[in-house]
């Protein structure tokens, strides 16, 4: 027989496995970066992401990335429905390879950005954000 | 959208060939596609996909934009300076809208 409680379990195991399809696979954000650097190499530093270390709220969480010299910066949320974030193409005007935004985190993840320099090369960072309350809608 | 309304902060002043720093923020709920409303209808994807930046003629920053950005997108970035000119923000929406801001910037 069912107790109250091993209902309330039942439930929760419902949900939670109701949520996995809200979560990118692995390979969602491999094809990401396999898309912004047509498979090429990427080497790890040489990109700063600023972003807080606990978001409370994942609707609105502010980050900032820099690499030096960058063409171009992909950003990505490895642990959202969807990785994708923004990617910013930096222009001849642009006083640097830096921009600031505020994104969306259905949970605590990895923020990951790809930088594509000047010599064709191409860079990683990433940063984990723990957030209290996701921001995904749902 | 009707209430869409795009602010800019520019800094007051600046010589010929500094670096600035530029703030857009534009009213939109960037409606990511992912939800439900209270009936368990899908509410269609509605968000700002691409923001720009000129000045004086010169692409400053092309931003390609997802669901994941929050509502009321905010940007911030650098520009080099090197003469007054003009400001061309440019915001284009999943309907086809644009909208445009321009700012004179003087270099003293």
């Amino acid at each position: 027989m069912l107790t109250r409680r091993d209902t309330m379990a039942l439930g929760l195991g419902v949900a939670t496995v109701t949520m996995i399809p809200g979560i990118a696979s692995a390979s969602a954000v491999d094809d990401a970066i396999s898309a912004f650097t047509g498979g090429a190499a990427v080497s790890d530093g040489g990109v700063t992401i600023n972003a807080p270390e606990i978001a409370e709220n994942g609707n609105t969480v502010p980050i900032e990335v820099e690499a030096e010299g960058a063409q171009s910066i992909l950003m990505l949320a490895a642990g959202n429905p969807v990785p994708g974030v923004a990617t910013f193409n930096f222009g001849e005007g642009a006083g640097t390879s830096r921009a600031a935004t505020r994104i969306r985190l259905g949970g605590t993840q990895d923020v990951i950005a790809i930088a594509k320099m000047a010599d064709g090369s191409y860079a990683r960072g990433a940063v984990e954000v723990k957030v209290t309350i996701g921001g995904c809608g749902g | 959208m009707s209430d869409v309304r795009p602010r800019i902060r520019l800094p007051r002043s600046a010589n010929a060939g500094d670096v600035v720093e530029v703030k857009t923020l534009i009213s939109h709920n960037m409606e990511t596609g992912l939800r439900r409303d209270g009936s368990g209808n899908e509410i269609p994807r509605q968000i700002i996909n691409r923001f720009t930046c000129e000045y004086g003629g010169k692409m400053v920053v092309d931003m390609e934009m997802h669901p994941a950005i929050s509502a009321n997108p905010y940007v911030e970035f650098d520009v080099k300076v090197e003469d007054s000119g003009e400001f061309v923000f440019t915001w284009y929406d999943d309907d086809g809208s644009v909208y445009s801001e321009t700012q004179a910037f003087e270099v003293g």
